[in-house]
């Protein structure tokens, strides 16, 4: 049984609007601990775009995806949130009323928080694996096709076919070459967008024939009962080929999904939530939505338009957190107090 | 204005007007044309703009740069005339390019 964390406000996403709310809650004392699925901090940011240029973030005439959320880290770094990467939430019970909240949240690594109010900034929902479109690949996923690699051990004696051009598909070819029966990897180019030291490393294990590279794309999967006998593959030529194999491995990138919060009881408008405009609450007290995730009248999907909501979300946070407090409007220019918290006066 | 022509995975086909300057996917999505999603809105970051190039237009559209070939590989079933419409920028020798949608997008 694991022990259960406490905190005044869990932020479901580490994308751009989730860590910047750690700011604003931060100025009014509350402390955030916010989870995300990918195993690095940044949302789309970081994820899709870390080298494009963003050009409409007040104040920076230009700043790259990855630039602005090494500097929103540096920005929240006095307010100390703890992360948990790598865990998606899923499920939320209610345990609280309508005036004093409180939530009861698990991951898909079983942590388990208690939450006073729950700031979900999800973005266009958790990143997982895109599935790549071959007829009946769902058919084989629960023996045979796997998107993610969790324990190597599922692939020792087998034969593994890997497909992609990336550090996912480079990373486990090398990983998995020494523990599989035969490892193949394939890829519709000769040309790898993986790190070139790992495709050296990849062309060297071809050249001693530990390992087989073919270059093309899976077409059609043959088996039984779920159990993946072969992939039948097309190369540029239209020549057709087949790989034997008993595990597949596609990495085709990732796609963002709503995922488990489709099933918490909000009120949902097309996957998006629906918030209102002046503290971007849901439908249900305490829960509250900001960034690309909520959905109101006007709702511009924008990064500065992320930061505003999270703003006046604190302000209602602060609300249930400190319920008999004296709300004071205050600057960091000239607020002493404030100054304190930021670990600057 | 160029004309730039769609023929659709069931074989429809629909024209629309595209303005130099902008992108093949500007021009489909501003006019509704189906079969391209365009999530990323032209960043060359998602691959769902992803269209085949009918093959006598092949040398004049070019072929795609080292980064939009990174992209191309998330794409599925792609072909040597794969191409991604929002890498392709309209101008008026383009007038009457003709461009298939792929069954899917990725
Ligand atoms: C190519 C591209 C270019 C862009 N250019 C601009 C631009 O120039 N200017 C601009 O303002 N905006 C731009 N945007 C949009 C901008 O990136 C988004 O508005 C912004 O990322 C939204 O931030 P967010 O924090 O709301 O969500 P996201 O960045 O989407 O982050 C959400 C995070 O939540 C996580 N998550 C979701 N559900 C769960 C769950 N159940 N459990 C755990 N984790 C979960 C996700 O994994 C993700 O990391 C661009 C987007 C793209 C793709
Ligand atoms: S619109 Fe996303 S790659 Fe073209």
């Amino acid at each position: 049984m694991t022990e259960t964390i406490k905190t005044d406000c869990l932020i479901i996403g580490a994308g751009p609007v989730g860590l910047f709310a750690v700011f604003e809650l931060g100025l009014l004392d509350i402390r955030a601990h916010v989870v995300d699925i990918l195993d690095k901090i940044g949302g789309q940011c970081a994820e899709l775009y870390p080298e494009k240029p963003i050009y409409d973030i007040p104040g920076f005439p230009t700043v790259t995806g990855q630039g602005l959320i090494d500097n929103l880290m540096k920005q929240i770094e006095p307010f100390g949130p703890t992360f948990h990467l790598n865990e998606m939430v899923a499920e939320m019970q209610s345990l609280g009323t309508p005036t004093a909240p409180l939530f009861r949240v698990k991951t898909n690594a079983d942590t388990i928080f208690e939450a006073k109010t729950i700031l979900i900034a999800a973005g266009g929902g958790s990143f997982q694996p895109k599935k790549p479109p071959i007829p009946e690949i769902e058919t084989y996923e629960r023996e045979s096709v796997y998107y993610a690699v969790r324990k190597i051990e599922t692939f020792r004696g087998r034969s593994v076919l890997i497909v992609g051009g990336g550090d996912s598909a480079l990373d486990w070819t090398l990983n998995l070459a020494p523990v599989a029966k035969r490892v193949t990897l394939m890829h519709r180019r000769d040309d790898f967008r993986a790190a070139p030291h790992s495709v050296e490393q990849m062309r060297a294990l071809v050249r001693d024939g530990a390992m087989d590279l073919r270059i093309g794309q899976a077409t059609k999967l043959e088996g039984q009962n779920g159990r993946l006998e072969k992939v039948l593959c097309r190369d540029n030529d239209g020549g057709e080929f087949a790989v034997e194999c008993d595990a597949m491995l596609p990495f085709f990138g990732l796609t963002m999904k709503l995922g488990p919060i489709a099933d918490w009881g909000l009120s949902l408008h097309e996957n998006l939530i629906p918030a209102d405009t002046e503290k971007f609450e849901t439908s249900v007290p305490g829960i509250f939505a900001i960034g690309d995730i909520n959905t109101y009248p006007g709702k511009l999907k924008l990064i500065l338009s992320g930061f505003h909501e999270g703003a006046l979300a604190a302000q209602k946070v602060q609300r249930y957190v400190y319920p008999d407090r004296r709300v004071t409007f205050q600057y960091t220019t000239s607020s002493t107090s404030l100054q304190k918290k930021l670990g600057v006066a | 204005m160029a004309k730039i022509q769609f023929i659709d995975f069931g074989g429809t086909a629909r024209t629309v007007e595209a303005e130099p300057g902008s992108t093949v996917m500007e021009a489909a999505i501003k006019n509704g044309v189906p079969g391209i999603e365009a999530e990323c809105g032209g960043a060359c970051a998602c691959a769902t703009c992803h269209v085949y190039i009918e093959p006598d237009w092949q040398e004049k559209v070019g072929a795609p740069s080292s980064m939009e070939e990174d992209m191309l590989d998330f794409a599925y079933d792609v072909r040597p005339n794969s191409r991604l419409a929002c890498q392709i920028t309209v101008n008026t020798d383009l007038d009457g390019l003709t461009v298939r949608t792929p069954e899917k997008q990725a």
